[in-house]
C-alpha cells in the first residue's frame, strides 16, 4: 500500500513551525510518520524554520551557564516509515487499537468517537460502512482527513490507509466509505458546519 | 559545528558543552520570547533545549544534517510541549532529520553549509508579503486563521503566499519534483 495523498506545503510549513493547532498537528504528525515524501519535506521546512532561528537578535543569558550533566543515552526514537494503522504519534490516543474503540451511532451506517482534545480544534474518528457517505459539509478553518483503515471516495478521488485528505475551507466534499468500508481520523480547526436537512439532525448533540 | 556535536558526543567535553550554550542559548532564549515566553521562562527553556541537545549528542553525531537545524527543532518541541500543555499527540523524534537520511533527498549531494546559505538567501528575496506569513507562522508561532485575522486577509491567500514562497525556496535548492 503506497501513500499518495500528501499535506498541502502550507499545512506541511505550519506544521514545521510548531505553529499547526493541536488537533490538525495530531492528524499532521500520524501522515508524517507514515509518509517518506511528507518527512522529505518537513526537513526541508525545518531548514527554512532554522534560517530564520538563526538571523534573530540574540537575547543575553542572564545566569551562568549550567554544568553540563553526564551524557546519557536517549532513549531510542521509533523509527518512523512503517505504514500501520495507528501511526506512532497517535499511540497516546489510541492505545487499545482501533477494534476497542467504543463507536457511537450517528447516522444510518454512520459511526463516530470523539477524541479528547483540550487544544485548538476537534478530534474524531468516523466509520462508514460502504458506500456510506458523511454529509456534505464545508469548513470554518482547515480540515485534515487521514484514513486508518479502508478507503474513502470523494469528488477528489480516492483515499486508502496513510492518504490524507487536505482540503481548503471553501471547498464542499461530501466523502463516502469504499466497499470495505473506512475508518478515518478528522481533525477540524473549527467545528464543520454541516449542510441540508441532515445537517440540523446532526448538529445538536453531536458537536461536529 | 559538526566538529562541535562530535566533541560533545565522543568526548563528553564540559568545555564544548559552553561552546554549545554560548552558541545557542542567547538565540533559543530570544526565540521562545517570541513565542510569547517571558525572559525568565525563555531563558529556562533555552537551558533545557540545549541540555537535551547535549543528552541525546550520541544519537545525531553522524547526522549530516544541520546542527542548527537540529537545535530549532528541539526547541521547537519544547515549546509546544511546554507553552501548550494541552497536546494530545507524541511529537516525531527530533532526529527526523537523521533517521530520514536513508531518504531520497533531492539536495542530498550539496553541502549542508552550501544549503543553508541557500535557504537563506532565498528567503531573503522574497517579496515582503510572503516574507511576513512565513515568519509569522515561524518566529511568532500563528496559525494560518491567526495570520489572516492579523492581516486582515482571506485564509486562501495566507496559504498561496506559504505555497509560493516555499516553491521558490525548494527551488533555489535545486528541488526536482
Amino acid at each position: 500500500m503506497t501513500i499518495t495523498r500528501h499535506l498541502d506545503d502550507a499545512t506541511l510549513m505550519s506544521f514545521a513551525a510548531g505553529s499547526l493547532p493541536g488537533a490538525l498537528a495530531a492528524v499532521a504528525a500520524a501522515h508524517v510518520a507514515m509518509c517518506t515524501r511528507c518527512r522529505g519535506e518537513v526537513a526541508i521546512f525545518e531548514r527554512v524554520g532554522a534560517a530564520l532561528f538563526a538571523e534573530l537578535p540574540a537575547a543575553a543569558l542572564h545566569r551562568s551557564y549550567p554544568a553540563a550533566p553526564e551524557p546519557s543515552d536517549a532513549p531510542s526514537a521509533s523509527r518512523p516509515g512503517a505504514l500501520r494503522e495507528v501511526s506512532p504519534p497517535l499511540g497516546r490516543l489510541l492505545r487499545e487499537g482501533l477494534d476497542a474503540v467504543r463507536w457511537r451511532w450517528i447516522a444510518p451506517g454512520l459511526w463516530q468517537h470523539n477524541l479528547p482534545m483540550a487544544g485548538t480544534g476537534s478530534l474524531h474518528l468516523i466509520k462508514g460502512s460502504p458506500w456510506v457517505s458523511v454529509p456534505d459539509h464545508g469548513h470554518a478553518g482547515s480540515e485534515l482527513t487521514l484514513v486508518l483503515r479502508g478507503a474513502l471516495l470523494d469528488s477528489t478521488g480516492r483515499y486508502g490507509p496513510g492518504d490524507v485528505a487536505d482540503l481548503d475551507d471553501d471547498v464542499e466534499h461530501a466523502p463516502a466509505a469504499d466497499a470495505g468500508g473506512c475508518i478515518c481520523i478528522v481533525a477540524n480547526e473549527h467545528p464543520a458546519r454541516f449542510r441540508g436537512p441532515l445537517a440540523r439532525l446532526l448538529r445538536p448533540w453531536h458537536g461536529m | 559545528m559538526a566538529d562541535l556535536l562530535r566533541r560533545i558526543a565522543e568526548r563528553a567535553d564540559p568545555a564544548a558543552f559552553r561552546e554549545l550554550y554560548e552558541t545557542f542559548g542567547p538565540r533559543v532564549k530570544a526565540y521562545m520570547m517570541r513565542r510569547g515566553a517571558d525572559a525568565g521562562t525563555a531563558e529556562d527553556l533555552a537551558q533545557e533545549t540545549l541540555l537535551t541537545v547535549w543528552r541525546k549528542a550520541a544519537l545525531y553525531a553522524g547526522d549530516k544534517g544541520s546542527m542548527t537545524t537540529w537545535v530549532f527543532t528541539i526547541a521547537r518541541n519544547l515549546r509546544i510541549d511546554r507553552l501548550r500543555r494541552e497536546v494530545p499527540w507524541q511529537e516525531l523524534p527530533e532526529g527526523r532529520l537523521a533517521e530520514a537520511s536513508g531518504d531520497p533527498q533531492p539536495d542530498e549531494a550539496m553541502a549542508d553549509k552550501e544549503r543553508q546559505e541557500r535557504v537563506q538567501a532565498a528567503l531573503a528575496e522574497l517579496p515582503a508579503e510572503q516574507q511576513q506569513v512565513v515568519a509569522l507562522a515561524y518566529l511568532e508561532g500563528l496559525s494560518h486563521s491567526e495570520i489572516a485575522a492579523r492581516l486582515d486577509m482571506p485564509l486562501g491567500t495566507v496559504k498561496s503566499r506559504m505555497r509560493i514562497a516555499y516553491q521558490k525556496i525548494r527551488s533555489a535548492l535545486g528541488g526536482l519534483e
